[in-house]
C-alpha cells in the first residue's frame, strides 16, 4: 500500500474492485454487486452529506444573525441534525383528506430521486465519479429539472390553495430560469468543446475557464449562480415556499419523513448546482496553476484532489447561503422580469461573444 | 368602513377565494383577511375581526379609574406605556388636576422609548414579512436593552403598567438615566446596520416603491392617522398638533414624506426613530426633582360629564373616551385606536396588487391585532 493510496479515491475504488474480483468469479453477480455497493455508499455520504450541510446553513445564518446556533447535542452541535431527523422519523405523515394519496405520497421521492440522479457524472476526485457520461452537461441539466414534476405533483395533489400557488409559481420560476442556466453552461461547453463533465475538467488544467475565458466566462458564472439559485427555490428566490406568503408553498401539508424528504431534495440540489458550478468553472478537482511557476505549482499538486474539489464547492455553497440570509425575497412578477428581461438577453448576447472567442481561439 | 360590509361580490371565472389567517405568518396575530385573487392578482380584500375581542371597553365599566387604566396594557401590546398614558391624562382631566413635571417628564422619555421599541420590532418583522430573516435578530438586539430598561424602572418589559392619575406609580431606578444614555448610543451606532440589511437593499426597495398608493385624500377620508399617514403627507402628529406630557418642552420634527407608497411609509419610521432618539437626549439630563405623584383621593370619582384626551402612539392617533356619571366607574369608554382606522385602508391598498404586495403593504401599515379588536 503506498501513498497514493491515501490521497485518491480512484486507487481505493480499483482495490475494492480487486477484493471482489478474487472473491465473487460471476460477471454479472459482480456487477450488481459492485453497483449495490455504490447505491449504499452514496445514499449514506448523500445523507451525511445533508447533515452537514443542513448544521452548516445553521451555522452561517446564526454567524448573519450574530446568534450562537446549534451547539449543545454534540461537538459543536453537529449531531443537532440528526436528533432532529429522529424526532421528523417518529413524527405522523399526516395525509390530507381530500388529497390525491396517490400522487402526494409519491411526489417527495420523485424530488429526491431527481436530485440524486444528477449526482451520477460529477468528478469528486481526480478521475474519479460514479458514472462518466460522455454527455454529462446535457444530462445533469435535463435530469435537474425532473425535480419540478415532483413539486407541481406535491402542489396539485394536496388540497390546498396555498401549495397550488406555490407549485404554481415554483413551475414557472424552474422553467423561466433553466434557459438562463443552460445557456450559462453552453458558454463553457463551446469553450472547452465538449459535453463530458470529464474532458471539460480535463480542459481546465492549464487554468480554470473563470480566468481562461476572459470577461464573459465570468459572466457565464455570475448568470449561472443566480439563475441556479433560482432553480433551486432558495432566497432569495424561494417563492414556492415563501413562508410569509403561502405559509409554506408546496409542502404546507406535508410533515413527518415527507417534509424532511423534501429538505432532503433541497441539500442535495444546493450541493449539485454549487459542484457543478465549481467543476464547469472552477476547475473540479484541478488545482489551482499560475502559469510556469513550477514550485508553486508543485505545491498546489500536493493537495488532494478531493479537497479541491470540495473547498470549491463549499465557498459556492457559502456564497449561496450568504445571500439567502441577508436578501428579501423578490416578488412573482420582479422574479419573472428578471429573467427574461435580463439575464436571458444577456445570457444570449454573452453566448454570441463566447462563440466568437472559442472559434477565433482568443481563450487562453 | 367600505371594504368591511361589502359581501355581495360573486367570484368570476378563473377566481378563487383564499383565507389569509386568523392563523397565518404574516397577519402578526389572529387576523383573518379573505382575499379574492385571479392567478396572482389581487381582486379583493375583506378583513374578518373578532378573534381576539376581549371587550375591554365593557370591561372597563365595572372596574375604578385606577385600575381600568391597566386593561388597555392589553390592547396596542407593543405601546402599553402610551395607551396607559393616555388614559391617566383623560382622568386627569376628569378630575382637573396636573401631573408633576417630574412625572411628565419620565413618562415622555418612557413613551419614547416605547416607540422606539415599537418602531424597532416593527423593522424586524417587516424585514421577516418580506423574505429577509436576518433584520429580526439585528432588532431585538437594541429591542432587548430598551425592555431591560423598562423593567429595571416599571417592573415589567411589555406590559409596564407604571403610570397612575396624577404621575407615576413610583420614582425611577437610579440606574434608569445611565443606561438610557447607553442604550441610545448604541442604537445611533447601529442605525447604520439598519440602512445596510435592508433600506439601501435593491430588492427591497423595487418590493415597496410604488406598492400600496395610499393618496392624502385617501388617507383623510379612511381616518389613516400615524406614519401611515404621514407617509402620504397628511400632518397629523398629536404631539405637535396638541402636545400633552412634555413634548411642548423638546424640539423635534414631525416626519412627512409626499411618497404616499410603502417604502415612503418604511422611512417615515426610520426617521421617527431617530427623532425619538433626538427626544429623549433632550430631556434625559433634564429630569426636573420633585415629587413624582400628585396627591388624589383613595377612591377617584370623576365629575359628572364626558372627557377626551387622545395620544400619539407608534402607530397612530390613539382617543379615550370617558362619560362619566359621577360614580366611581365610568359610565362608559370608547377606545379611537389607531389600527382599526388604519386597516380600513387596506382593501383599497390591495386592490390590483400581488400576494407579495399585500403582505408587504401589511407590516408597512404596521397593524397590532389586539388593537383593533379591543
Amino acid at each position: 500500500m503506498n501513498r497514493i493510496f491515501l490521497y485518491s479515491f480512484t486507487e481505493m475504488a480499483l482495490y475494492i474492485h480487486k477484493l471482489l474480483e478474487n472473491a465473487i468469479t460471476n460477471t454479472v453477480l459482480l456487477q450488481i454487486t459492485e453497483l449495490a455497493i455504490i447505491g449504499v455508499t452514496l445514499l449514506i455520504s448523500l445523507v451525511i452529506l445533508c447533515f452537514f450541510l443542513g448544521w452548516m446553513e445553521r451555522r452561517v445564518a446564526a454567524f448573519m444573525e450574530i446568534r450562537l446556533g446549534p451547539n449543545r447535542v454534540g461537538p459543536q452541535g453537529t449531531l443537532q441534525i440528526v436528533a432532529d431527523t429522529v424526532k421528523l422519523l417518529f413524527k405522523e405523515g399526516l395525509t390530507p383528506n381530500k388529497s390525491d394519496k396517490f400522487l402526494f405520497n409519491l411526489a417527495p421521492f420523485i424530488v429526491v430521486t431527481a436530485s440524486m440522479l444528477a449526482i451520477a457524472p460529477l468528478a469528486f476526485a481526480k478521475n474519479f465519479s460514479i458514472y462518466d457520461i460522455n454527455i454529462g452537461v446535457l444530462y445533469v441539466s435535463s435530469v435537474s429539472s425532473l425535480s419540478v414534476l415532483g413539486i407541481l405533483m406535491a402542489g396539485w395533489s394536496s388540497y390546498n390553495k396555498y401549495s397550488l400557488l406555490g407549485a404554481m409559481r415554483s413551475g414557472a420560476q424552474i422553467v423561466s430560469y433553466e434557459l438562463s442556466v443552460g445557456l450559462s453552461l453552453i458558454a463553457i461547453v463551446v469553450l472547452s468543446g465538449n459535453v463530458s463533465l470529464g474532458e471539460i475538467i480535463n480542459s481546465q488544467q492549464n487554468g480554470w475557464w473563470i480566468f481562461k475565458g476572459h470577461i464573459p466566462a465570468i459572466i457565464a458564472f455570475v448568470i449561472f449562480i443566480i439563475a441556479s439559485t433560482a432553480e433551486i427555490n432558495r432566497a432569495p428566490f424561494d417563492l414556492a415556499e415563501a413562508d410569509q406568503e403561502l405559509t409554506g408553498g408546496y409542502n404546507t401539508e406535508y410533515s413527518g419523513m415527507k417534509f424532511a424528504m423534501f429538505l432532503l431534495a433541497e441539500y442535495i440540489n444546493l450541493f449539485i448546482v454549487s459542484a457543478m458550478a465549481a467543476t464547469l468553472f472552477l476547475g473540479g478537482w484541478m488545482p489551482f496553476h499560475i502559469g510556469d511557476w513550477e514550485s508553486f505549482n508543485k505545491i498546489m499538486d500536493y493537495i488532494p484532489s478531493s479537497i479541491w474539489f470540495m473547498g470549491k464547492t463549499f465557498i459556492i455553497i457559502f456564497i449561496i447561503m450568504w445571500f439567502r440570509w441577508t436578501f428579501p425575497r423578490l416578488r412573482i412578477d420582479q422574479l419573472l422580469n428578471l429573467e427574461w428581461k435580463y439575464l436571458l438577453p444577456i445570457s444570449m448576447v454573452n453566448i454570441i461573444i463566447v462563440t466568437l472567442i472559442a472559434i477565433m481561439g482568443w481563450h487562453f | 368602513m367600505r371594504g368591511l360590509i361589502e359581501e355581495d361580490y360573486t367570484t368570476q371565472e378563473g377566481e378563487f377565494v383564499i383565507n389569509i389567517g386568523p392563523q397565518h405568518p404574516s397577519t402578526h396575530g389572529v387576523l383573518h383577511l379573505k382575499v379574492w385573487l385571479n392567478g396572482e392578482t389581487i381582486i379583493k380584500v375583506q378583513p374578518h375581526l373578532g378573534y381576539i375581542h376581549r371587550s375591554i371597553e365593557k370591561m372597563s365599566e365595572s372596574l375604578s379609574y385606577r385600575n381600568f387604566i391597566f386593561a388597555t396594557s392589553r390592547m396596542d401590546y407593543l405601546a402599553a406605556h402610551i395607551n396607559n398614558e393616555a388614559c391617566a391624562l383623560a382622568v386627569e382631566k376628569g378630575l382637573q388636576i396636573e401631573a408633576p413635571p417630574r412625572a411628565r417628564v419620565v413618562r415622555t422619555i418612557l413613551a419614547e422609548l416605547t416607540r422606539l421599541s415599537s418602531h424597532q420590532l416593527w423593522w424586524a418583522s417587516t424585514g421577516l414579512d418580506l423574505g429577509a430573516v436576518t433584520p429580526f435578530f439585528y432588532a431585538f438586539r437594541e429591542r432587548e436593552a430598551i425592555l431591560d430598561i423598562m423593567d429595571e424602572t416599571c417592573g415589567a418589559r411589555l406590559t409596564q403598567n407604571f403610570l397612575v392619575p396624577g404621575g407615576l406609580m413610583a420614582d425611577i431606578h437610579p440606574n434608569f438615566q445611565k443606561r438610557t444614555k447607553e442604550v441610545l448610543k448604541q442604537i445611533k451606532e447601529n442605525f447604520k446596520e439598519y440602512d445596510e440589511l435592508l433600506t439601501e437593499n435593491v430588492i427591497f426597495q423595487n418590493r415597496t416603491k410604488n406598492v400600496g398608493i395610499l393618496n392624502k385624500q385617501d388617507a383623510l377620508s379612511f381616518g389613516v392617522t400615524g406614519p401611515t399617514a404621514r407617509a402620504s403627507g397628511l400632518s397629523c402628529d398629536i404631539r405637535k398638533w396638541a402636545p400633552y406630557s412634555a413634548y411642548s418642552m423638546v424640539e423635534f420634527d414631525e416626519i412627512l414624506d409626499e411618497g404616499c407608497d410603502s417604502y415612503s411609509r418604511y422611512m417615515v419610521r426610520m426617521k421617527e426613530m431617530r427623532q425619538s432618539v433626538n427626544i429623549i437626549e433632550q430631556l434625559i439630563d433634564n429630569i426636573p426633582e420633585g415629587d413624582f405623584q400628585e396627591k388624589t383621593k383613595n377612591v377617584i370619582k370623576l365629575p359628572k360629564g364626558d372627557f377626551y384626551q387622545r395620544v400619539e402612539t407608534p402607530r397612530g392617533e390613539l382617543g379615550v373616551y370617558i362619560v362619566s356619571d359621577g360614580a366611581s366607574s365610568p359610565y362608559r369608554i370608547k377606545y379611537r385606536s389607531p389600527n382599526f382606522s388604519n386597516l380600513s385602508v387596506l382593501p383599497e391598498l390591495a386592490k390590483g396588487c400581488k400576494i407579495g404586495d399585500l403582505v408587504a403593504i401589511m407590516s408597512t401599515i404596521d397593524l397590532v391585532i389586539p388593537d383593533i379588536d379591543r
